[in-house]
């Protein structure tokens, strides 16, 4: 059980970064600890004691396998993960490029 | 096991606080990473080797892309006094976690313990799956035959994205 708390834990801090930050880099780190700890979350959900990966051995078919549903899902979050990160630094760029800062407040006032 | 994956989410956790407390935006990001290779780690731990290769690519991407962007601007992290705003930013966090928190002990109770999984939709996949797709590994089979429109969802996604980030990263719009 200890693991699932260590696991919330870790999407506390990043809800934390994401409320209290300023910077823009600071809140896509943020975000990506989030989705992180999500995927630890799922992999652990799907682990069973003594079993082994699931990769299917024909000689000995009556092994315990983990879980692999929660791993597929993972899979596709990975890589979606990756396309929401890429998607946000391209604006987080461009944003630096127009205003000249990452602070939020300053663009927020420097509006228009 | 449930010790081992407990350490190492601790020093994620330490990680992320430094990463997000850090004053240099690179160490930030530096940082960053000690928490993607850490989850690796913990695939591989938790017997997902699919999961771990894959997360070792896209979190040396994601470092890449981000050391891109600190290094193309400024570096410095901009601290100043809590303002009005920050209060009222902190003061709605609080609410969320504890509200957050509530629920997650709720949850948790109905939450099999670590280790003993009970495999409720995955033993139709799992007995006979090699026959049916044909694929040893099992994750590879749900992935690209149960479960194929999801995955083909997923390279919609990713098609998008880039035609997003082309757009945004034009350089010069139409006069």
């Amino acid at each position: 059980m200890i693991a699932y708390y260590m696991c919330f834990g870790l999407f506390f801090v990043g809800l934390y970064g994401v409320i209290t930050r300023r910077n823009l880099v600071k809140i896509a780190i943020s975000l990506s600890i989030m989705e992180i700890s999500t995927f630890l979350f799922f992999a652990l959900i799907g682990y069973i004691d003594n079993g082994v990966a699931p990769i299917v051995n024909p000689a000995d078919p009556d092994k315990i396998y983990v879980d692999p549903l929660p791993q597929t899902l993972v899979l596709t979050a990975i890589v979606i993960g990756l396309a929401t990160t890429a998607l946000l630094m391209a604006v987080i760029i461009r944003l630096y490029r127009k205003y000249k800062t990452f602070d939020i407040r300053e663009i927020n006032e420097l509006r228009g | 096991m449930e010790v081992a994956i407990s350490i190492i989410t601790g020093l994620m956790i330490l990680g992320a606080l430094f990463a997000i407390h850090a004053k240099d935006l690179l160490s930030a990001v530096i940082a960053c990473g000690i928490v993607g290779y850490g989850l690796v780690i913990c695939f591989l731990l938790l017997k997902a080797p699919d999961l771990a290769i894959v997360q070792i690519v896209v979190d040396t991407i994601t470092l890449i892309m981000m050391v891109a962007v600190v290094l193309d601007s400024s570096r410095e992290e901009s601290f100043s006094r809590l303002d009005t705003f920050g209060k009222i930013a902190a003061a709605t966090g609080l609410i969320i976690i504890v509200v957050l928190f509530y629920f997650f002990i709720i949850a948790s109770s109905n939450l099999d313990v670590l280790g003993k999984s009970s495999l409720r939709m995955a033993n139709a996949y799992i007995h006979g799956a090699a026959q049916k797709t044909g694929s040893a590994n099992l994750v590879t089979g749900v992935v690209f035959d149960f479960r194929g429109y999801d995955t083909m969802g997923e390279a919609v996604v990713l098609v998008t994205a880039v035609l997003g980030v082309l757009t945004i990263l034009r350089l010069k719009g139409k006069k």
